[in-house]
């Protein structure tokens, strides 16, 4: 073996060994320390920073409910309550109870209910279109289609219908995480109380106009005219601004006022057809 | 050398079509729609109520708050109603409804067209009359007059500016109003020196409008303190602080005003209309509206009255033409397009072109090839390409810093741009987001 190459060797190593001493009390004197439950509640997580928690990623909502004494105001909608449980079972915490939610479309105004008043050739942008003036049809409120919320979701939850231009939203895949509410410039989506079999009553618009502007922009438009307000029972209905609102968390799924409404602005979804009225009459004398 | 402003702009095609025919007094409307909110600043407030009579002139809504202006009646008639009434964005505003019954003009108004040249108000005085009159610029800012002639103490102006560059291509009303009305205006010149306290004015008028020129540079001869500089064509050079900069080499700073170089800028219409106001005592209730596109049948200039609804002005032009892709109300550059022909026609409203639907078609939007061209032609040293992913992508914080705001929404990089890059829609938005921001912050 030739000299150079055995100095070569001797150095390096030498080298080697004086930076791991170095490295090695350097590593000593600033040494952080972390929370080992940090990288366990993490593990739980569905791991999709989706930023539905509120936290930048999943890490950042790890650091913060460890580091919290309670749950309060810290949830993860995407892991809903098993993976909330499983971290409060690590924690030794109770995990407090969230009802899930979905995200429902407050506009039903589809190119066949709305008509289109003018032509739109810019940037395929809601917030541009949003800005720049009311939009396709004579609805300032309504839906735009340009597919905000749609590139907001990473859960491929929500996809805008060629056909009626509104977004479609699934709701197996919808985590609820408000990333579509809060891409949304018009704020026409909400996140409701999910009920069992995925069943929804809700107002579909969100157009405040007086009854006439509001119904000659859009053939389903809520009109404001408190049909709905005066048929419920349960003190779920609520009209502001002429626009009425159901509470999901008063409503029991009745269904008095969908037939109510004259203009279809309160829509059904998932639930059995209804039977026409003689026929259930019949039944009822039956049993 | 002519002068001109030195980093930045375009020269798009000028297409002024219109400029050699005169203005036309279009027929008073049968009905009109007058918004509360034809100004920048708060909405006026409405000082009549449904089925009250009211006469040409007649104030109808007074301004409050310290931006605002005042409304006044353009026609004579009944109002039938105070309602919400959509723009030319479609967007809803309240305004007062009239139904027109004959043109009966409050006694007050002079109706004479004798040139009335000694000025008889104190400096104070003229300032109120502009406020009471309804004065707002006319180029299309819409800023009300009356507090840009208000010098806030500790500051001086030494300079006024008359703006008659008129840089939009197809727009001609301002040429027109130069040629057809010189001389009130630069009547409304010397009261504007007079209400600002200043000894010099300066007209700054584009090389593309020789006869303007000619005609003010005579007429000025008779003024003193009023002098005439043609300049070298170049968009956006109707832009107040671009025009500062090619008049008088003066550089008005980021998130400052003109005052604060000691310049104020006016248009010539607002000239025109403040020589109205204070000679005449007749409110702001027309306006000379350029009305044009290649397939119009009768395009022209037509002196319009406030609240005259499009379609009416659309169809004294001879109808929409067949080809038509697009109708856009201001100038090509910084118009927008109309989504509602209902819309009447208001203060701000300078022209309106009917574009073929061949022309009207935006370029295919193409990835940056990073050739910086937008950097070159923004007049006022923004990187528009860095904003515009900055919108795109909701970083406003950093828009913010990066001076958005200071954007006046020229268009000369959309324009520019070989990649068809929607520059401007994206800066738009990012501007109006950073501003609403900020507001908020003030609130809290």
């Amino acid at each position: 073996m030739s000299p150079t190459i055995l100095i070569t060797i001797i150095s390096l190593s030498l080298l080697a060994f004086l930076s791991a001493v170095i490295l090695y009390f350097i590593a000593q004197k600033f040494k952080v320390y972390e929370d080992p439950r940090i990288d366990e509640v993490q593990a739980l997580l569905p791991a999709a920073n989706c930023g539905g928690c509120g936290f930048a990623g999943c890490r950042n909502f790890a650091e913060a409910i460890v580091k919290s004494d309670s749950f309060e105001g810290l949830n993860c909608p995407v892991g809903g309550a098993a993976v909330m449980g499983n971290i409060a079972g690590l924690l030794g915490r109770t995990a407090p109870v969230s009802d899930p939610k979905v995200a429902v479309l407050k506009c039903n105004g589809s190119t066949e209910y709305r008509a289109r008043t003018s032509v739109y050739n810019g940037v395929a942008d809601c917030r541009i279109v949003h800005n720049l003036y009311i939009g396709e049809t004579d609805c300032s409120y309504g839906c735009l289609g340009y597919g905000d919320c749609e590139r907001a979701c990473a859960f491929d939850a929500l996809h805008i219908n060629p056909v009626s231009l509104l977004p479609e939203i699934s709701d197996e895949k919808c985590t609820s995480c408000g990333s579509c509410v809060k891409a949304c410039p018009r704020n026409l989506i909400e996140l409701r109380k999910k009920a069992k079999k995925d069943r929804k009553i809700y107002v579909a618009c969100s157009n405040c106009d007086k009854g006439g502007p509001a119904r000659r922009a859009c053939k389903v438009a809520c009109i404001g005219c408190s049909k709905c307000v005066k048929v419920c029972a349960f003190d779920a209905i609520t009209l502001e601004n002429n626009l009425a609102y159901i509470d999901a968390t008063k409503c029991t799924f009745c269904r008095k006022c969908v037939p109510e409404c004259p203009t279809n602005a309160i829509i059904e979804v998932n639930f059995p057809p209804r039977k026409p009225k003689a026929e259930a009459e019949v039944e009822a004398v039956k049993t | 050398m002519l002068k001109t402003f030195p980093t930045g702009g375009v020269h798009p095609p000028e297409n002024k079509l219109t400029a050699g025919i005169p203005i036309e007094y279009l027929p008073v409307p049968g009905n009109v729609v007058i918004p509360l909110s034809q100004h920048i600043g708060a909405p006026a407030n409405p000082v009549v109520a449904k089925g009250d009579m009211v006469k040409t002139g007649q104030l109808i809504a007074e301004g409050k708050g310290f931006v605002s202006a005042n409304v006044h009646s353009s026609v004579s008639g009944k109002v039938s109603k105070i309602d919400t009434a959509a723009d030319s964005s479609g967007l809803k505003q309240t305004a007062v409804f009239i139904d027109v019954e004959g043109d009966e003009w409050l006694d007050t108004i002079d109706r004479n067209t004798n040139i009335v040249r000694d000025i008889m108000l104190s400096a104070e005085d003229i300032i109120k009359k502009c406020f009471e009159s309804g004065i707002v610029g006319m180029g299309g800012a819409t800023f009300p007059s009356h507090i840009k002639l208000n010098v806030p103490s500790g500051k001086k102006c030494d300079v006024l500016i008359i703006n008659g560059v008129e840089c939009e291509p197809y727009l001609t009303s301002d040429h027109r109003l130069m040629l057809e009305k010189g001389e009130e205006i630069l009547v409304g010149t010397s009261i504007l020196m007079k209400a600002l306290k200043v000894e010099k004015a300066m007209i700054g008028i584009e090389n593309n409008k020789p006869d303007a020129i000619a005609r003010m540079t005579s007429l000025a001869s008779s003024f003193t303190g009023i002098t005439v500089h043609p300049l070298k064509v170049k968009y956006p050079q109707g832009a107040e602080k671009q025009l500062i900069k090619a008049l008088i080499n003066r550089e008005v700073p980021s998130g400052r005003l003109p005052v604060d170089v000691g310049a104020v800028v006016h248009n010539t219409g607002t000239a025109f209309a403040v020589y109205e106001a204070v000679q005449k005592n007749k409110p702001l209730i027309e306006r000379v509206v350029t009305v044009t596109g290649k397939s119009v049948s009768k395009p022209g200039n037509y002196m319009i009255r406030i609240g005259t609804p499009l379609s009416r002005v659309l169809e004294a032009v001879g109808g929409i033409p067949d080809d038509t892709g697009k109708i856009i109300n201001g100038g090509p550059m910084m118009g927008k397009a109309v989504s509602n022909t209902d819309a009447p026609v208001v203060k701000g409203m300078s022209g309106i072109i009917l574009v073929p639907a061949a022309e009207a078609v935006r370029k295919e939007i193409n990835p940056c090839i990073r050739c910086a061209r937008c950097v070159s032609v923004c007049p006022i040293h923004l990187e528009p390409y860095l904003l515009m992913t900055l919108s795109e992508r909701s970083m406003f914080e950093r828009a913010e810093k990066e001076r958005i705001t200071d954007c006046m929404e020229c268009g000369s990089c959309s324009f520019t741009c070989p990649a068809g890059r929607p520059l401007l829609d994206y800066i738009r938005l990012g501007k109006s987001t950073v501003i609403r921001m900020a507001r908020q912050k003030v609130l809290k």
